[in-house]
């Protein structure tokens, strides 16, 4: 399996961005994806800039992927989403079914999760226009996602989120601004104030969701490291790590070690507890409810199943 | 020129609700089957093959239109429950299906090429390069546009493709992006593109503490009432929760969408339909609601430059409201 980086889905200043992706050339990731995804009035880095890290990126050996915006809104978005599609440098990760129609048989894609891919049918026909890998939906259980893999040509790669906050909704209303009392039009760029996303709590303190702009997702932190095995098993051939503002790197350096059987998936759950910035998830996978935690964090053949399960 | 007809589009999650809307003076009717091939799939919902056949007869003899929601996305080991209810509805003579997943698109094309296909919302397209993308592969004729962009965006949409497009103008609102949104799986295992069920009845708890009447969803504390609170069912994201310290309706509020005011500026548009949310309401709501959009539409044909929404129109509105309360959502800018 290969491990990928998603797209920054948060607001980083300028400086935060540049200083993340410089230290991703040399980080134990395969590939790269990047771009805005959630919002167009993030605009402290232009696509240009992208292109500009990607090049260095790829020159470090990474694959790298421009990944498209999810809700295209206006004309500005679809002028941006244009832009994109006509790169001829880099491979597009296509988040909107309009991107998929600027890149349908003209160039290869990455179809994204929010393209909603449940079955083989739609999986195929996506594949015949020319996706070369595709993203599962994040609510799709181990067992659907087989189902899909027993039909699968071989010609497409199947990626997984395997670590952070999930991405659950998009809205025209930003829900940070509101938080604040502000209009969309006038957000004076609050999401630069909350690198990780604003936590939305019940009223009994039960942290349940985040919120990020007009992006809502998960509070608790999406995390298959002790299902790496049934990731393989079931014919994945990308993980993927969606960036938080801290310790991105080493969570990408754990998830390596366990992918190369040099650390248990126990004692990596272990370790990332202490860089997650909320209580792990994976309820998904197990199709429960996504905010449920099955704890099935394996030992590595070689260690003690004991000593393993006291370490938790 | 200004389009001389703007089809009324009306939910039927019954027979006798069906049958409520074409005699209130709906158009245009929109029915599931009982399972989860359709986005409202409750219990004691929908139709089955014999009463989807008498409201398309019923319908028709009145020269009405069925359409059939099928806008679920088929899942890998039920492929064969959707392409039956695409059978089916060819078989029925539906007017037209609606439909989210385009490898069930494919389907519908390749085995009955004179069904006419509609766009669902499920189908997130809010651009009209997407929308061209469904008319391209599978010929859609119509797009039933998310709720979540403000006026002039469905404008400048509707110049960028000739597909019809049918709006959202009374009834629950959604203030995610349909087909975007797993928050209900998140919180109980079910959504509306896997299951057909947002916020699902057998999930909700109803309890009275000491500190108000409790609704709980999957156990998670959606809202508390106090005592002189309107209880509102426990839709995800219309409860109140604490950001940052603040407690409020962080999302949105229990709120119904209601359009009539744009009714001059959607005809002036060339909207070709507008949707009435709510197959999951009583046929009593199916019958008020038609009524008043009916009269509207008519009022608003006949003379649009002097259109006046009725007071006694809001009046009948507002009682079958959630919340008693009315939005216009996206379509007004500042909203977002």
């Amino acid at each position: 399996m290969k491990l990928a980086l998603g797209p920054v889905l948060y607001y980083w200043d300028r400086d935060t961005m540049l200083g993340f992706y410089a230290a991703m050339a040399d980080a134990p990731v395969d590939i790269v994806y990047m771009g805005e995804t959630v919002c167009s009035r993030r605009h402290l880095l232009r696509l240009q800039d992208y292109l500009d890290m990607a090049e260095r990126l790829v020159a470090a050996g990474k694959e790298v992927v421009i990944s498209t915006q999810t809700l295209i809104e206006s004309e500005y978005d679809v002028k941006t989403l244009r832009k994109i599609a006509e790169n001829e440098n880099f491979k597009v990760e296509a988040n909107d079914m309009g991107a998929v129609r600027l890149l349908a048989n003209k160039m290869p894609f990455v179809a994204g999760s929010t393209l909603n891919v449940y079955n083989p049918q739609t999986l195929d026909l996506l594949a015949g226009l020319g996706a070369m890998r595709w993203v599962v939906p994040v609510e799709m259980s181990q067992q659907a996602l087989a189902s899909i893999q027993d039909h699968r040509q071989p010609n497409i790669e199947t990626e997984v989120l395997a670590y952070g906050r999930l991405p659950l909704a998009f809205s025209a209303r930003c829900f940070t601004a509101r938080r604040h009392n502000l209009q969309k039009d006038d957000c004076q760029f609050k999401c630069l104030d909350y690198a990780d996303g604003l936590t939305l709590k019940t009223r009994e303190g039960q942290p349940f969701l985040t919120l990020n702009g007009i992006q809502t997702q998960s509070a608790l932190v999406h995390n298959l490291i002790g299902e790496l095995d049934a990731l393989q098993s079931t014919g994945v051939d990308v993980v993927r790590i969606s960036p938080q503002a801290h310790h991105t790197g080493e969570i990408l350096h754990l998830f390596r070690e366990c992918m190369e059987q040099r650390l248990s998936s126990a004692q990596a759950l272990s370790r990332l507890e202490g860089l997650m910035p909320a209580a792990p998830c994976n309820g998904y996978w197990y199709g429960k409810p996504g905010l449920d935690f099955i704890r099935n964090a394996q030992p590595a053949a070689a260690a003690n199943p004991v000593a393993a399960s006291n370490a938790l | 020129m200004q389009p001389d007809k703007i089809e009324l589009v009306c939910p039927a999650g019954s027979l006798p609700a069906l049958k409520t809307a074409i005699d209130s003076g709906a158009d245009c009717v929109y029915m599931g089957f009982r399972d989860d091939t359709n986005a409202r799939n409750f219990t004691g919902l929908n139709f089955d093959l014999a009463n989807a056949k008498e409201g398309v007869r019923y319908a028709h003899a009145k020269g009405k239109k069925v359409l059939l929601a099928l806008n679920t996305y088929p899942q890998a080991d039920g492929w064969q429950r959707w392409t039956a209810a695409i059978d089916n509805a060819a078989e029925l003579g539906m007017d037209a299906v609606i439909l989210a997943d385009p490898g069930l698109m494919q389907y519908a094309v390749k085995t009955h090429p004179g069904l006419r296909l509609h766009l669902s919302v499920q189908g997130s397209a809010t651009n009209y390069e997407a929308i061209n993308f469904y008319h391209e592969m599978f010929g859609i004729q119509r797009a039933v546009v998310p709720r979540v962009l403000a006026l002039a965006q469905v404008e400048q949409l509707m110049a960028g493709t000739k597909v019809e497009i049918e709006l959202f103008g009374f009834g629950g609102l959604c203030v995610m992006v349909e087909g975007r949104c797993a928050l209900s799986s998140y919180a109980t295992g079910e959504s509306p593109n896997t299951c057909g069920v947002c916020s699902p009845p057998k999930a909700v708890r109803w309890q009275k503490t000491t500190t108000g009447l409790e609704s709980r969803l999957n156990g998670i504390l959606i809202d508390r009432y106090g005592a002189e609170e309107n209880a509102g069912y426990p839709t995800l994201c219309k409860g109140r929760f604490d950001v940052d310290g603040e407690t409020y309706y962080a999302i949105e509020e229990p709120t119904s969408l209601n359009t009539l005011e744009l009714l001059p500026e959607l005809l002036r548009m060339g909207i070709a339909a507008i949707k009435i949310e709510g197959r999951q309401r009583s046929p009593a709501y199916v019958g008020q609601v038609t009524k008043v959009w009916r009269q509207a539409i008519d009022s608003c044909l006949r003379d649009a430059k002097n259109f006046v929404v009725k007071p006694s129109w809001m009046a009948e509105l507002g009682k079958v409201s959630e919340g008693q309360q009315h939005t216009l959502g996206a379509y007004y800018r500042p909203w977002k």
